[in-house]
């Protein structure tokens, strides 16, 4: 029996609108005279929007987890990609993104287009190979431009943000604006980098506040939902019309959180995950509320793109203020990006568990979770990196933590009835009952 | 005097805490090659590579999630079995995701006092790199020389640089006879000596390097040499294999000596030096570590690695070369198809193995004699 109101989120038809659109404009791109442009899913997409409005963006991730949800078409990129050589513990995105190139179909209708060029960025230790490669299989003339963004964690996880670290990151900016009007012809407009800048932080700073609201009890949102939604920040972050999306949205779940509209009905419990899930496998999350579980969200769902700065003190979490103006150079809005970029909660895993597992702590406490259900992920190495160290430094907070072994891409390594039979024993320690059907 | 580096090789730790003894000098342990000893030497600090026993263990399955490579769950296990308590520090250079696992879960559960992590650049092949790492190098001196209790100064730099120019200089004239058509040292017996430096002082080190320089200009090993095999991989100091895969002649129809690695365990380590006409010294490092031969996790936008094997190859006149993929290793894992097309396509027959921490001797042995045929295959129709 539901305790609290439901409804649907009224923006979910623009939502999947402009999801559709954005992939059907990378394919329609040279219809348009427009770029096309691939690159991962953190990519500084906003220093390549100054080549003008028509740069249509595909990122990696978002792509590969679009062709996982599609089985049979999963398995014959991977399968491609193996053929090709590539070894089957490496990332499942990244294997199932060069299976579209290998196999040359594009998982939403026809044949992949090919992109004019590659922007991305590296922090973790696949990503320049990635795109490396993607430009080796599409034929070895696809320019590749790779910003390097592994310099060390944040504050209050460094004692500050060293100048020289956000001007490494903001120079390389700075040298890709030169290499993107050489290799395109075209002529950078910084009034539109300028745009694109303040759309992007906007935008993450605009997820955060959203991620907040899911402190209320009934969660206004559950992290199935929350999927299709926080992938907008990972499509383009610089997009004007994804930020204003983001901002409906907010207000939306505000006004759910007023009137008490649940995501799910019969909360009776309150979760949180870490990494991606297996995205072939989103019915976990049904699964769950027939214990009266909502999964609130995770530091991934919450810190991929959103952007938070984290208070040691208070053990919290809070959107990071947005800076007080837009740029006004194309040096500022570099160094602004860089700056910002680099608080990402998401990164911050990357130096020491230690920084993940005190974020997590934090939401755990904070979004009132009852439990902590950690995917552990085969298919991402990046997200999953220190993983095992979190579980420890969470049980340790004194958290319940279970975890259950999968592959966000790879549909051969995630055992669905044994991984149902786990929930059902953590959800039983709980002291939770499952609804009969 | 080659013995002596089998024995340093096999008796690391008991070297380590002697010398820590007879010295009094610290001894900080690195993970990863993209460490700068220089700096540590510059301190009177001896830095020494943490590697894996090779021996199967139980003790990092709670903090390594099982998907990370094998070498470095190993090298884990052997901080969290207190193999390494003699440290005083811990460092890592930033490379791959797998490595940092190892320091950051020995940095938590087995913290010498002192640990620093150096956010190594990842973009080398950026103008922007060498600036950047002059001023993490600088935060790092300052770390050194609050563990070390002393300023380094631009002359111990020199002095640190100079020490491991002085050793590489060394392997590499002794790889020089590896190049001979009888090489008068087998690749078993250089890698017992390129992991013998990452565990002694490299001025003890030197006048060992030295010796068996002037030994091999009159050494002459009574073994047919048979194929000439170049190994290629990540971190890899499987002296088992080579050893078993070198000895494979005198029970089989076919045999080979290993005269070149592209590892991290031999030539991307040492085969480039500081380059002693750049007045900073801090800057001198910086760009010997930017611009040495680079992991794959940093070799992009070009794959610069491809042209730097060919070299070597063609050099030590391969007949063929064993690509040799850590298990789990990604920046290897997504360079390896492209690193054997390019190899096939330049006449260099390849084959792939995959390793763990233990080596398949028997099973790897029959598929490397199938590959060695192969090629003698080739001779005879030819």
């Amino acid at each position: 029996m539901a305790q609290y109101p439901t409804e649907p989120l009224k923006c979910w038809p623009k939502a999947k609108e402009l999801r559709n659109k954005f992939y059907e404009n990378y394919k329609q791109a040279h219809e348009k005279g427009g770029i096309r442009c691939m690159g991962s899913a953190w990519a500084l997409d906003a220093v390549t929007m100054g080549l003008g409005r028509d740069v249509y963006w595909i990122t990696g991730e978002p792509y590969g987890a679009s062709c996982a949800f599609d089985s049979p078409l999963s398995a014959d990129f991977l399968t491609a990609a193996e053929k090709f050589g590539f070894s089957r513990d490496l990332c499942s995105y990244m294997r199932n993104y060069w299976g579209s190139i290998i196999v040359g179909k594009y998982a939403f209708g026809g044949p992949l287009p090919k992109a004019d060029f590659a922007y991305t960025q590296h922090i973790c230790c696949s990503h320049g190979k990635w795109y490396q490669n993607a430009c080796e299989l599409e034929g070895g003339d696809v320019p590749l431009y790779v910003i390097d963004v592994g310099v060390g964690a944040c504050p209050p996880f460094e004692p500050e943000m060293y100048k020289h670290r956000v001007k490494y990151v903001a120079d390389q900016m700075l040298d890709s604006i030169e290499w993107m009007e050489k290799i395109t012809g075209r002529t950078y407009n910084d009034e539109l980098f300028f745009e694109a800048c303040w759309n992007d932080i906007r935008l993450t700073h605009t997820w955060a506040k959203i991620c907040m609201l899911n402190r209320a009890v009934p969660a206004p949102l559950d992290e199935k939902s929350i999927y299709s939604l926080y992938v907008f920040a990972t499509l383009q972050k610089s997009s004007a019309a994804f930020a204003e999306l983001y901002e409906e949205l907010l207000e939306e779940v505000e006004d759910r959180v007023k009137r008490g509209i649940a995501a799910v009905g019969n909360e009776q419990a309150r979760v949180m995950t870490d990494t991606q899930p297996p995205w072939g496998f989103l019915k976990i999350y049904r699964y769950l509320e027939t214990w009266g579980v909502v999964s609130i969200g995770s530091l991934y769902t919450f810190g991929l793109e959103g952007m938070w700065l984290y208070d040691e003190d208070r053990n919290d979490l809070g959107p990071r203020p947005m800076p007080p103006e837009k740029p006004t150079s194309r040096e500022e809005a570099c160094r602004m990006l860089a700056d910002w970029h680099l608080s990402k909660p998401e990164y911050q895993h990357f130096y020491s568990p230690e920084y993940k597992t005190e974020m997590m702590d934090a939401i755990a406490k904070n979004w009132r979770c009852d439990a902590i259900i950690m995917h552990y992920n085969r298919g991402c190495e990046g997200l999953s990196v220190g993983i095992a160290e979190n579980r420890l430094g969470l049980l340790e907070r004194g958290n319940k933590v279970m975890t259950y072994e999968g592959n966000m891409g790879d549909e051969t390594e995630f055992d669905l009835p044994s991984t149902e039979t786990r929930f059902d024993i953590f959800l039983e320690s709980l002291g939770l009952k499952k609804r009969e059907a | 005097m080659l013995e002596k580096f089998q024995e340093w090789y096999e008796n690391r730790h008991e070297y380590q805490e002697k010398y820590k003894e007879r010295t009094g000098n610290k001894i900080v342990g690195y993970f990863c090659t993209y460490t700068p000893e220089e700096l540590f030497y510059a301190a009177d600090i001896l830095p020494v590579r943490i590697l894996g026993s090779h021996e199967p263990q139980d003790v990092t399955e709670p903090h390594i999630f099982g998907m990370f490579c094998p070498f470095c769950r190993d090298a884990l296990a052997q901080g969290l079995k207190g193999k390494y308590d003699y440290l005083d520090g811990i460092t890592i250079g930033q490379s791959c995701l797998h490595l940092r696992q190892a320091f950051t879960s020995w940095d938590l559960h087995k913290n010498p006092g002192w640990s620093y992590f150096l956010p190594m650049p990842n973009h080398v092949q950026s103008k922007r790199a060498v600036p950047f790492l002059v001023e993490e190098y600088r935060l790092l001196i300052k770390k050194i020389e609050e563990l070390a209790g002393k300023r380094i100064r631009d002359d111990d730099l020199r002095q640190g640089i100079d020490i491991m120019n002085k050793v590489r200089q060394a392997m590499k004239e002794i790889y020089e006879f590896r190049k001979e058509e009888n090489p008068p040292i087998t690749g078993t017996e250089a890698m017992y000596m390129t992991c013998a430096q990452f565990f002694t002082d490299a001025r003890e080190f030197l006048p060992v390097a030295k010796e068996v320089n002037r030994e091999l200009a009159s050494r002459r090993l009574d073994r047919d040499p048979g194929k000439r095999i170049m190994l290629i991989g990540s971190e890899n100091d499987d002296i088992e294999y080579i050893n078993m895969i070198e000895t494979l002649g005198e029970r089989e129809s076919v045999g080979c000596t290993v005269v070149v690695e592209e590892h991290c365990t031999t030539t991307r380590y040492f085969w480039d030096e500081v380059d002693t006409d750049i007045d900073d010294p801090v800057r001198a490092i910086a760009e010997r570590y930017v611009l040495r031969t680079p992991c794959p996790s940093k070799d992009w936008p070009q794959r610069t690695r491809l042209q730097r094997i060919l070299k070597l190859a063609k050099d030590f006149r391969v007949d063929g070369a064993i690509i040799i993929q850590q298990k789990f290793c990604d920046p290897h894992e997504a360079d390896i198809p492209f690193i054997r097309r390019f190899l096939e396509d330049n006449g260099i027959p390849t084959y792939f193995l995959e390793f763990d921490v233990t080596v398949a001797s028997g099973p790897f042995a029959v598929r490397t004699e199938a590959f060695l045929e192969t090629l003698e295959a080739e001779e005879d129709l030819f």
